[in-house]
């Protein structure tokens, strides 16, 4: 599977998004104006409770943006040209991958602006790095699909902010469980319960998506 | 022997609404007689899950053997499943208000999962009606309902035995069946859930003929 073509796949990617330096340009604009927003909203008064649920907001809205638009280029004959060239499972990991590597980094950009901004209130570092990990993971798999199925219905992007929201809640919902522990600085034997849980519905995620993929291809 | 579930279906369910109500039941602190809902709450909500099921069924088929009727069919579960949900929340509801004080609390997992499966099966009737090509809406609104359907079980059956619930057999709570049933009320339960599946397994059987029929018109 870690094949030439998907290497070069995910390169094409990369050198499409840094082409076009609008969007990623776009995107840290729209990351750092919404946290200073909530800088000013919240004032610096911020219970651990607040911190954790508005960056995990910022984090949802963040992703949608960025996985939304993994497939509106790829319509008409550039859809065909994929569709004869490619497989559909090098064709989808390479996007998986490529939305992965993108979405760690802007959360990674995002939680040091939050951290600056807003306040760092974090006591288990290394645990909030591996949640944030995992949930950029399962967040890639179920927002790659989805936009994979916007981009075949009319009004593409309204779609794919309601088709996301509900099917995101899972693994939203784990990841705020875990770091919000990783904010008290819990130890890791309290959290492995969840974390396993936050791995093996991320499994899910991406086998699923990964099995469904190949229907939608053809269509 | 064609009609065997619909017969099955009347008798059963009359049967339960006559002997649920006048049947012996145990006095127990606090739920004391609303226990009786149990015959009509957790029914309905096993024959939605049955109609998901047998929607997902019919989705997975529809990928596998590319047969319009199916994804028809697969539809047509959905709505019956949504259409009971209906029900199931307004017994569940009346129920939480005279057990646990209030209409609708945001503190139990279960509440939660099953407001999110309702809204991620009206997103998917959404989804499938505004994609206006048919091939290409069977296939996409086939691959969400697969993928729905899974998000939905992680839901209400894996989330809520985490935390802390409110409703019996989750998060700690002593299940129903543990003590509080006696022989009658298993009786009568289980024959309402029998009696409410072959009552869904009625109306998917109508719903299912109105599309044959439309099919052939449109032929």
């Amino acid at each position: 599977m870690f094949n030439q073509q998907l290497l070069a796949l995910i390169k094409k990617e990369f050198t499409l998004e840094f082409r076009q330096k609008a969007s990623l340009g776009g995107i840290l604009v729209y990351v750092v104006a919404t946290i200073f927003i909530s800088a000013l909203s919240f004032n610096k008064i911020i219970v651990p409770e607040v911190w954790n649920a508005l960056f995990w907001i910022i984090f949802l809205f963040s992703a949608i943006t960025i996985c939304g638009k993994s497939f509106t280029k790829e319509s008409g004959g550039a859809a065909l040209n994929n569709y004869v060239l490619y497989k559909p499972l090098t064709f989808f990991t390479s996007k998986l991958i490529y939305n992965f590597i993108f979405l760690l980094s802007i959360s990674l950009v995002t939680l040091f602006f939050y951290s600056w901004f807003v306040g760092y209130l974090i006591n288990n570092f290394a645990l909030f790095i591996l949640v944030l990990t995992l949930a950029c993971l399962g967040f890639s798999a179920i927002l790659t699909l989805m936009s994979a199925i916007a981009s075949k219905a009319d009004n593409n992007y309204t779609m794919m902010s309601i088709l996301s929201f509900p099917v995101l809640i899972p693994v939203l919902i784990l990841a705020l469980r875990v770091s919000r522990q990783a904010i008290d600085g819990l130890a890791w034997s309290v959290s492995a319960d969840f974390l396993l849980i936050l791995i093996s519905v991320n499994t899910i995620c991406i086998v699923l998506s990964i099995l469904l993929f190949p229907y939608l291809w053809r269509a | 022997m064609k009609n065997w579930y619909k017969i099955a279906s009347i008798i059963l369910i009359l049967y339960t609404v006559i002997f649920g109500m006048l049947g012996a039941v145990p006095r127990l602190p606090i739920l004391n007689e609303t226990i009786r809902n149990l015959y009509y709450h957790v029914p309905l909500w096993w024959a939605m899950m049955f109609q998901m099921g047998i929607s997902l069924f019919y989705s997975a088929k529809f990928l596998k053997g590319e047969n319009k009727q199916d994804e028809r069919f697969a539809y047509n579960a959905a709505l019956v499943g949504i259409l009971l949900s209906i029900p199931g929340l307004i017994t569940g509801s009346l129920w939480a208000r005279y057990t646990w004080g209030t209409w609708w609390t945001f503190q139990d997992p279960k509440l939660n999962g099953v407001a999110i499966g309702i809204l991620i099966y009206l997103i998917y009737f959404i989804l499938r009606a505004s994609i206006i090509q048919e091939t290409a809406r069977a296939r996409v609104s086939s691959v969400f309902n697969i993928f729905a359907f899974v998000m939905f079980m992680l839901f209400i059956m894996v989330f809520p035995r985490l935390t802390d619930s409110l409703h019996p057999g989750n998060g700690g709570n002593p299940a129903f069946g543990k003590y509080d049933l006696d022989n009658n009320m298993r009786l009568i339960f289980y024959s309402a859930v029998i009696g409410w599946m072959c009552f869904s397994g009625w109306l998917l059987n109508i719903l299912n003929r109105i599309s044959l029929i439309k099919s052939k018109i449109d032929d």
